[in-house]
């Protein structure tokens, strides 16, 4: 043989040998102990690394679950109760079921309902142009339309829409992971039960304005008419600051309010118009029922009032 | 009042007039007296030479942009210009257009386009694609055409002064014999000499140098830097031994030194941030430079000594920071 | 010929923006009073005030309409008579709606005890304790642009040594001349401002800062100060941004005030000669802060203006006094065109620290085609704090605020000479400001 090739030969494999003790003392020397059921349940999770249960990744989580012991208050939005019951069984223990959540977004300002009343010209950014000004409409809550949410959307689960100027969600895609939530510098965008038969309603609007002011910025905003808290059964409606908010885990999804709201921005989703329409017939024949039970009550008080001049009405 | 919204935007409101445009536009208004002389020098194939390769380079820029990566073209910016000028600068004038092709696909493609455009490349285009050809074509790209000027008309090829001395120190003659049988520093200096298109007239690249550097575009840290080190360094070896080694003027005022000092090595995108750190860069490529010229079995050292120092950039500006307003003081207290 | 390289200036970086002091030679004018005042409670760096009047009331010019909150915070005064209108919440030169209170002006009814003769007062009766409380009364803030309370400026915390005081009448930022202004109609008062600062601080040595560009007003205040020892001139090169506190400690004294640290740390206290002139109403004339001067300026400003206005005055009776808004504005600048805030909303109010209204025509509103980094260094040559700004804007984009402070990111001054070299059109500022959000919003949780 040549002697060259065989020198070669001899010197790559006397490298290699070298390398490889090397490499065996390293790995023996600086090895992580490591629990094995962190990879396993690794191994189920979703390994997005999204960040949505609140750990860096997904790696963390299956750390930070093993570590506990405990499901109660780690959860995996985006595998949802079939991974965690997953998780639960490598564990031993039990599982926590949750109800599934999708992100709204909660402001109907289209371009078409709020006026621009000046051009933003800065970074192509909402937070950006959140921490320089109330925004390029008169509406100081409303989405600012630069689509920080749907570009920190790891599941493209977002869009604009280009007709209206604001994001959308698409259901089957979102995963809750509350990326879009914590980056909305407006908190447009929030975390909702996603509702049983995937039915869901809240209000598209933020404004706490005096109504009037927050109708001239915007046409569909919410004035804080009180009508829609009126006509709730279950108080799952609040006011704050002429604002109406509805409490998701009080809401019933009777759907009595959604015609209630005289700029229609009570938003459902995945409810038939027939279903609201018969929840608005049932809402008015009660109300109509309130109303003549209060002549009636009136009448008789009247009535009473006649009968006895001296005593007062009875509270 | 007014027609029409009012513009918002964060401060500052107003910006300076030197922007991307007028900057290459600047840089390639400080090439134009060492492309005259070329013209002058050459005739009409540093011309052909020149066109092709800016041709080139722009219709490829503007090919991987529109149909590779689907994007609006960047040619408008003047870089691909700029890249293609500077190839030109680097080749001889007797090369054949498919080479020219072939040099622009590297500059541009590989060393511009494959990062991801003006601004990411970590390597000098132009430079990328001169490297490459030399190692691919090492004949047609050291075949010098010899100026009508001063030499006889009928040697169509010379070597260049450094190749000369190369060779004669290789063979063991004399550097003042090697360098008796050349044209004179004055010769060298005003560009009589053999050698690339763009490199040979120390008169001609100093005026762009001192245009860009009226023009605020380049600062002197990064040439004083490398001309200085270059001039230090075989100045040293020149006293040790003059019999082996050329002075410092026949190094700086042949080759690519020039070149490489004014055009080259500043290019902002492979040169480092700070001054500081253009101080380091500078000096880094006169050393590399120097040592590949008297150590190394090429003859030249300008572009691998600033390609190997552009891999050091990411480096040096970790390191190499400026002064911070009100922090050294806090560390002593 | 004036010999450049022998004015003093600062040393790191700085740039040289086209100053067009276009207003430089027309004299102060006194504004007409609108109609309404609308004072917001928040002017000043700190907490807002509290409001102690009701809609209905009536009240007098000068007097205290709201009082200030904790130490860090600004009396705020009635800057018209008239009577309480709505207390609302009104857009204001910040960009967002905040609380003001609004003022139907009938006459101008002076509150007592305030002398609004013109006579020079030049003896200072009061003690350094009541300069200071003086001062707070009277709800002076520091009228340069950043609105910090000045009576807190003047109260130097324990240990530390103040031996200097340093008048800004830098004006660095182009276009903008209230200052200048001032500095050439009310020399006299400035100077025993300055001494009543001197007096408060206990001070020996005051130096005012002036650039190079106002020639008349250094001239004017050297004859002034001739047999003054102690208060000297110093003409100081143009370049911005030298009127930033840090950069004038550093161009006059050659100091520098330590990362996170106050000027005091360098044993400097900077005022602005506005401030100054304020101080002497307050403490010799026993007036309030409740008016300032403005510049109305820009290239297509018909008459460009520097007025005397009262706080509160809606921003759009001062373009109409310069001869209204002309049809190519594309962007109304409140403050100078370097750190000024753009404004949507003309009915904005003067605020005590509104230095001028700047008009911008249209083709020169929009920022133009942002290319990609070029590694050129301009931003790192210009930034005057010697930050690297390119990589504060790669971190704050990624949101490695912790990289970014280890950065220095918090010592940004947000002059903006970064954005305004760099040769792409980068929005490096906008970056830099989120990063610097983002790490206070870190700190509060």
């Amino acid at each position: 043989m040549n002697p060259v090739i065989l020198y070669t030969i001899l010197s790559l494999t006397a490298i290699g040998i070298v390398a490889a003790v090397v490499i065996y003392f390293v790995s023996k020397k600086f090895a992580v102990q490591e629990d094995d059921r962190i990879g396993k349940v690794e191994e189920v999770l979703p390994s997005t690394n999204c960040g949505g249960c609140g750990q860096p990744g997904c790696h963390a989580f299956a750390k930070a679950v093993v570590e506990a012991g405990d499901l109660s208050s780690l959860h995996c939005p985006v595998g949802g109760n079939a991974v965690m019951k997953q998780v639960a069984e490598i564990l031993g223990i039990k599982a926590v079921e949750r109800d599934p959540y999708i992100a709204v977004v909660r402001c109907s300002g289209s371009f078409e309902h709020r006026k621009k009343t000046n051009v933003y010209d800065g970074t192509e950014s909402c937070k950006i142009a959140a921490a320089l000004y109330s925004g390029d409409t008169g509406c100081a809550y409303g989405c600012l339309g630069m689509a920080d949410c749907v570009d920190v959307c790891d599941f493209e689960a977002m869009y604009m829409d280009e007709k209206t100027g604001l994001p959308v969600v698409i259901e089957d895609k979102c995963t809750a992971c509350n990326a879009c939530v914590k980056e909305c510098p407006k908190g447009i965008l929030e975390l909702w039960p996603k509702g049983k038969k995937d039915q869901r309603v809240y209000i598209a609007c933020l404004n706490e304005e005096k109504g009037s002011t927050a109708r001239k910025e915007c046409s569909v905003a919410c004035s804080g008419c009180s009508k829609c808290f009126e006509a709730c059964r279950y108080d799952a409606i609040t006011m704050t600051n002429s604002l109406a908010v509805i409490d998701p885990e009080k809401c019933k999804l009777c759907m009595e309010c959604v015609e209630t709201c005289d700029v229609h921005n009570i938003i459902t989703a995945n409810v038939t118009p027939e279903k609201i329409q018969a929840a608005n017939e049932q809402r008015l024949k009660r109300e109509e029922r309130a109303r003549k039970k209060k002549e009636e009550e009136k009448l008789a008080a009247e009535a009473a009032k006649q009968n006895t001049h001296e005593t007062p009405p009875q509270a | 009042m007014s027609a029409g919204l009012l513009t918002v935007s964060p401060s500052p409101h107003i910006h300076t007039e030197l922007t991307v445009p007028q900057i290459m536009r600047g840089v390639i208004y400080g090439m134009v007296p060492a492309l005259l002389f070329s013209i002058y020098n050459f005739g009409l194939g540093a011309l052909y030479v020149t066109g092709l390769s800016v041709l080139f380079c722009v219709a490829i820029e503007y090919a991987i942009a529109r149909y590779l990566l689907k994007r609006a073209a960047s040619i408008y910016d003047g870089s691909a210009i700029i890249t293609g000028i500077l190839l030109a600068f680097n080749v001889p004038t007797n090369l054949p257009w498919h080479i020219i092709l072939i040099g622009s696909a590297v500059a541009i493609g590989i060393g511009k386009m494959s990062f991801g455009g003006l601004g990411n490349n970590p390597f000098n285009p132009a430079l990328v694609g001169r490297v490459f050809l030399l190692l691919s074509f090492p004949v047609q790209m050291t075949s010098w055409p010899v100026q009508g000027a001063t030499f006889s008309l009928d040697a169509v090829t010379s070597a260049t002064p450094l190749g000369i001395l190369k060779d004669g120190i290789r063979a063991g003659t004399p550097v003042d014999k090697l360098l008796s049988e050349m044209p004179s520093y004055t010769d060298f200096f005003f560009g009589l000499q053999a050698g690339s298109l763009g490199e040979m007239s120390a008169l001609a690249l100093l005026l762009g140098l001192i245009y860009m550097l009226y023009r605020k575009i380049i600062t002197w840290h990064v040439p004083v830097s490398m001309l200085f080190t270059i001039v230090v360094m075989t100045g040293i070896f020149w006293l040790i031994d003059p019999t082996r080694y050329a002075s410092p003027l026949f190094h700086v005022l042949t080759g690519g030194v020039m070149l490489g000092a004014v055009f080259m090595a500043t290019d902002y995108v492979t040169s480092p941030f700070t001054h500081r750190g253009m101080l380091i860069f500078g000096v880094g490529i006169g050393v590399l430079t120097v040592l590949i010229r008297l150590f190394g079995s090429y003859p030249e050292g300008v572009s691998f000594a600033i390609l190997i120092m552009n891999a050091f950039v990411p480096m040096i500006n970790k390191f190499a920071k400026e002064p911070r307003y009100g922090v050294v003081k806090e560390k002593v207290k | 010929m004036k010999l450049h390289h022998k004015l003093k200036t600062f040393k790191l970086g700085g740039v040289h923006p086209d100053d067009q002091k276009i207003s430089a030679g027309v004299a102060i004018t006194p504004l007409p009073l609108p109609k309404v005042v609308t004072i917001p409670v928040a002017q000043h760096i700190g907490a807002p005030a509290k409001i102690i009047v009701q809609r209905g009331d009536m009240v007098k010019t000068g007097q205290i309409i709201a009082t200030h909150e904790g130490f860090v915070s600004s009396n705020i005064h009635a800057s018209a008579s008239g009577r309480i209108g709505v207390i609302e919440e009104v857009m204001d030169s910040s960009g967002f709606k905040h609380t003001a209170i609004s003022i139907r002006v009938k006459g101008d009814d002076w509150y007592e005890n305030i002398d609004l003769t013109e006579t020079l007062v030049e003896e200072i009766k009061l003690d350094p304790k009541e300069i200071v409380a003086r001062i707070m009364e009277a709800g002076v803030v520091g009228m340069g642009g950043a609105a910090f309370p000045s009576h807190v400026k003047l109260s130097v915390p324990e240990g530390k040594h103040v031996d200097h005081l340093l008048i800004n009448g830098v004006e660095c930022e182009p276009y903008l001349t209230a200052d200048h202004r001032l500095m050439l109609e009310r020399p006299k008062e400035i100077i025993v401002g300055i001494k009543i600062l001197m007096k408060a601080l206990g001070v020996e040595k005051a130096i005012i800062g002036i650039e190079d560009n106002k020639q008349d007003a250094i001239e004017l205040f050297q004859q002034l100060l001739k047999n003054e020892s102690g208060i000297t001139v110093e003409a100081l090169e143009v370049h911005y941004p030298q009127g930033g506190e840090k950069q004038l400690i550093q161009a006059l004294l050659n100091r520098e005030v330590p990362s996170g640290g106050l000027p005091a740390d360098a044993g400097a206290i900077v005022h602005n000669v506005g401030t100054t002139y304020a101080i002497y109403q307050a403490v010799q004339k026993n007036k309030p802060l409740l008016e300032r001067v403005v510049t109305v300026t820009g290239k297509s400003v018909k008459q460009p203006s520097n007025f005397l206005v009262r706080i509160g005055t809606p921003v759009i009776d001062l373009l109409i006094a310069a001869g209204g808004v002309p049809e190519d504005t594309g962007k109304i600048i409140s403050g100078g065109p370097m750190m000024g805030k753009a404004i949507a909303d003309l009915d904005v109010p003067v605020a005590k620290g509104t230095s001028g209204i700047l008009l911008i025509p249209k083709d020169e509103a929009s920022r133009a085609e942002v290319y990609n980094c070029l590694h050129c260094g301009k931003c790192i040559e210009a930034c005057p704090m010697g930050l690297e700004p390119y990589h504060l804007l790669l971190m704050s984009k990624k949101g490695n605020s912790q990289r970014a402070k280890e950065e220095h990111i918090l010592d940004c001054i947000e002059c903006g000479s970064c954005s305004f070299v760099c040769p792409s059109n980068r929005p490096i500022l906008d970056y830099i400001r989120l990063g610097k959000t983002q790490i206070r919003k870190q700190k509060k949780v």
